[in-house]
């Protein structure tokens, strides 16, 4: 007993300054915003009464609906195309690259994810823009006359721009999924009677499907809350949620609202959550 | 065999992936070095222009100064802390372990805006002064769970019996630990420096919103967006800063898989 | 070679993790220069009591000696105990020379001396010459040797070796068993082994604690361990051994008379009498396979006894052959004929038999073990 609570104790000082500073710098602030949204805007100062005001006005305002669903459109539209998109570069990277030059793949994929995420939102613009590299290539060309108008700071250049700046997080989940499978399991599968597209079907992708889910969460939850590139792409005119909680915030000076669209922004986010977690659970189960 | 034909065909699909994941990154040595003020195809003629520009801009100098300034103290905070909680959760269990650890990993998922949001607002009700200090703050939080991802690796391929051991042939603990374990994940400290640093350097809300009126590189960039004048500088500006971030990575995955196999780890595995 | 002198000394040791009672009133004593082994399968305890003893585990309740000190409140670094770690623990960002110096940091002696007390130990367990080599360029069998030389040049009283063979494949295990009882004898001092192998705790121990679920089930020298095993499960983890149902007949001034299926009335001598398990099915007696001997019909043997049987199945091991044997008058077990094992040698002249052969098994009631 003696010893356990020692173990306890020096464990529990150790994780201490990390925890009291994620308490400090992380938990207060988003308490504080808790406690906010549930306070009256007054003219220049919060007035401290108790109110479901921001609330009401959050669920009933059409804008705020708009904004919402366009953020889980963009961020739906995000996921399945970075998951879909990066699944076979993980398959490749796990099943088919010699182990030696996995490293440098995953080396390579990553290294696009940590340089200066600004400027490569703004490179979409100017990839995507009326006189981009795209138009310009192709009127230069001749394969077009008119400048395609599609891909213009639109939803659709927010969705391809953020797609790009996600493909790693979705990449590697998937990867150690993948990594983890029993070699011989698909042997098995093989020497059982199944087609190769069969034995992936009914082996792999099952197998591969807690990466999957990984993935999902960890592209949709960034994504949905993204506020540079519905900024520069599409110019402040077609926000999401996240410029929308500043605009609250700073421009228009109304916390209250401004933390009841945050933390309503956050319980969306958690639901999503935790429904993927509990199909990752099921599928876990099902591994065991 | 067939195998072969399989992976050529997924080998030409992720070559062109890595292709599309390059793609913005190739572009901008490209107009960095262009002479047309106007960032399009075709090209008009080469010029180091651009880059002579940025030198001589005091803004874009004291933006650097402040950038570094954050990143060095921030990817210093978030690692210090960062060794405590991959010790604490790799080597001792206690009573809510999992919790705390969720808790303190939490801003890998949280979106960015309600961090900085939420943090602002504590610190206008605090009547604090936002200053280069307040962005630290905030770049220490976010860096930290990337911190612990690479340390924990570092800190669980340790075979606990060698701290053990080190106590056993007549070490204090902090003996066993400074002459045992510390140079053992010193490779997994240093990536974690390299890796909060690169976060920091660029990270852009936090620091536009927490940094009051100190410009660091990103926000500085943000504000020149909208000039079409300063584009090439900037194209200029992200070329170095793209060559920076490589080759600090690069640094970082040296000494972290130099660190895996001196201790007998897996080379490939990264931060997540 | 060892001294009546206690060196180590348990009394009444408990340790609890939470609820799980580890161990359970561990009493023991070693002595000084004996090589001891703590034997019992994984999860028995065994290795806490190892780790109790080095300073890594605290105890519950009891009182632990070394050398007639109390070890309490004495941390692992202040104890004259050195330990050999199941991985080794050998230091990867070392050399072996300055693995093996590591405990000397705080020695007052001068630099040429500690590296002429490296060169000695490194020398002790055959690795002279190695002390530059790099740690993580060792093999399983040579971290072996570096883990022994760096604990033992700190001169510590007990040596403690957590499976220290576990790792190494069964020929190099085999060389390490005779080299550490070699080095054993020529340092002198007190090995305390955790194994869950019979076998090497057999070859290598001057004295055998067997553990179940952190009790001490039998505490004795290898041969008497061997052929007197106290409880029916201490017999069943060490070694062979063939059971077969009896029933007592008389029980009169300690000698017990029984009548064993197949091999009929016995007359054991308390000296033969060990307790059964409280789960065990009944009484029965048990012997070795080696213990009794196949004989062909009609020739001659010097055993005071024998029993008709068939030969059931033939398993042929080079220079051993084992025999399953049905003996006349036993019964079936679980649909099937139970069987009796004895072991042949398979010495110049002797044929293998053939399975269903009839023949005789020659033995003798020194040979058995009731179990009651």
């Amino acid at each position: 007993m003696a010893k356990f609570d020692a173990e306890a104790k020096a464990g529990l000082s150790l994780i201490a300054p990390p925890f009291l500073y994620a308490l400090g710098i992380l938990a207060i602030p988003l308490l504080t915003i808790l406690a906010y949204s549930f306070l009256t805007d007054g003219y220049l100062e919060i007035i401290r009464d108790f109110t479901w005001a921001n609330y009401a006005e959050v669920l009933t305002d059409p804008i705020v609906l708009v904004v919402m669903m366009r953020s889980l459109i963009v961020a739906a539209a995000v996921t399945a195309l970075t998951v879909g998109l990066a699944f076979p570069v993980a398959y490749y990277v796990s099943f088919v690259v010699r182990p030696e030059r996995k490293a440098m793949w995953l080396f390579l994929i990553t290294i696009p994810f940590w340089t200066s995420y600004l400027i490569r939102v703004f490179l979409w613009k100017v990839i995507l823009g009326y006189n981009g590299v795209v138009n310009s290539s192709l009127t230069g060309l001749g394969i077009i006359d008119e400048p395609l108008t599609f891909i213009l700071y639109n939803v659709n250049s927010i969705v391809i721009t953020l797609a790009h700046a996600y493909a790693p997080f979705a990449i590697l989940p998937i990867f150690v999924a993948l990594e983890k499978i029993d070699r011989s399991l698909l042997e098995a599968g093989r020497d059982l009677g199944e087609s190769r597209a069969m034995t992936f079907w009914r082996v792999t992708l099952p197998l591969a499907m807690p990466g999957v889910l990984a993935a999902v969460l960890i592209v949709f939850i960034p994504t949905i809350g993204d506020y540079v590139t519905p900024e520069v792409i599409g110019g402040g005119k077609i926000p999401m949620i996240a410029n929308m909680i500043q605009v609250q915030m700073l421009a228009l000076d109304n916390r209250p609202l401004g933390s009841a669209l945050a933390v309503m922004a956050m319980v969306v986010v958690a639901v999503i959550s935790a429904v993927f977690l509990f199909l990752n659970r099921r599928f876990l189960k099902v591994r065991q | 065999m067939s195998i072969h034909s399989k992976g050529r065909g997924l080998q030409v699909y992720s070559v062109l992936y890595l292709l599309f994941l390059y793609a913005p990154i190739l572009l901008l040595p490209i107009f960095a070095f262009n002479s047309g003020t106007i960032i399009a195809f075709p090209l008009q003629g080469f010029t180091t222009d651009w880059f002579v520009q940025m030198w001589g801009n005091a803004t874009l100098r004291r933006a650097l100064t402040n950038s570094l300034t954050i990143a060095f103290s921030a990817s210093v905070l978030a690692t210090c802390l960062g060794v405590f909680a991959a010790r604490a959760s790799t080597r001792f269990k206690f009573p809510g372990r999992g919790g705390m650890m969720a808790f303190i990993m939490l801003p890998m998922v949280l979106p960015e805006i309600i961090v900085a949001m939420s943090l602002l607002v504590v610190l206008l009700g605090m009547g604090v002064q936002l200053s280069l200090l307040t962005v630290i703050l905030g770049h220490a939080l976010i860096c930290m769970p990337y911190a612990i991802a690479i340390l924990s690796t570092a800190f669980s391929s340790l075979d606990r019996s060698l701290e053990e051991a080190a106590y056993d042939l007549g070490e204090s603990k902090w003996g066993a630990f400074r002459l045992v374990t510390l140079p053992l994940v010193m490779p997994g400290i240093i990536s974690s420096l390299l890796i909060s640093f690169t976060i920091s350097l660029d990270e852009f809300i936090i620091a536009f919103f927490l940094a009051g009126n100190e410009p660091t590189l990103p926000t500085y960039i943000f504000s020149q967006l909208r000039f079409p004048r300063s584009i090439p500088v900037i194209m200029a500006l992200g070329t170095v800063l793209v060559l920076l971030s490589i080759v600090l990575l690069a640094i970082g995955e040296y000494f972290r898989r130099r660190g895996n196999a001196r201790i007998g780890g897996s080379p490939t595995g990264g931060l997540l | 070679m060892t001294d009546a002198k206690p060196m180590i000394e348990c009394r009444d040791v408990h340790k609890y993790y939470g609820d799980y009672h580890a161990l359970r009133g561990i009493d023991l004593t070693i002595n000084g220069g004996e090589f001891f082994s703590l034997l019992g399968p994984s999860g028995c305890g065994k290795t806490t009591l190892l780790r109790t003893i080095a300073g890594f585990e605290d105890i519950s309740s009891g009182v632990v000696l070394i050398d007639r000190r109390s070890m309490e409140d004495v941390p692992a670094n202040k104890r004259p105990t050195n330990m050999v770690f199941q991985s080794y623990a050998i230091f990867p960002h070392l050399t072996v020379a300055e693995n093996v110096a590591f405990g000397l940091r705080r020695d007052p002696r001068s630099k040429a001396d500690k590296a002429a007390a490296v060169e000695e130990a490194l020398g002790m367990v055959g690795l002279k010459g190695y002390g530059a080599r790099s740690a993580h360029a060792l093999s399983g069998g040579q971290r072996q040797r570096v883990a022994l030389a760096r604990a033992l040049i700190l001169k510590p009283k007990v040596l403690l070796l957590d499976e220290p063979l576990s790792a190494l494949d069964r020929k190099m295990r085999e060389q390490m068993q005779v080299e550490l009882i070699k080095l054993q004898r020529q340092v002198g001092i007190t090995f305390v082994l955790v194994t869950h192998d019979q076998e090497e705790a057999l070859v290598m121990s001057d004295r055998i604690a067997v553990m179940f679920e952190g009790e001490i089930a039998q505490l004795d020298g290898p041969e008497a361990l061997y052929a007197r095993p106290a409880t029916r499960r201490v017999a069943d983890f060490i070694g062979v051994m063939n059971f077969l149902p009896a029933r007592i007949v008389s029980d009169m001034s300690g000698v017990v008379t029984v009548d064993v299926d197949g091999l009929g009335q016995v007359e054991l001598p308390a000296s033969q009498i060990s307790r059964a398990n409280p789960d065990d099915d009944g009484i029965v007696i048990g012997f070795r396979p080696e213990t009794m001997t196949l004989v062909a019909v009609g020739a001659a043997h010097t055993q005071p006894r024998e029993t008709n049987a068939t030969i059931d199945e033939v398993v042929y091991y080079g220079d051993m052959t084992y025999y399953d044997l049905r003996l006349d008058g036993v019964g079936q077990v679980n649909g099937k004929p139970r069987t009796v094992r004895i072991s042949m040698r398979n010495v110049f002249g002797r044929d293998v038999q053939e399975v269903g052969t009839r023949t005789r098994l020659a033995w003798s009631p020194g040979s058995l073990v009731l179990f009651r």
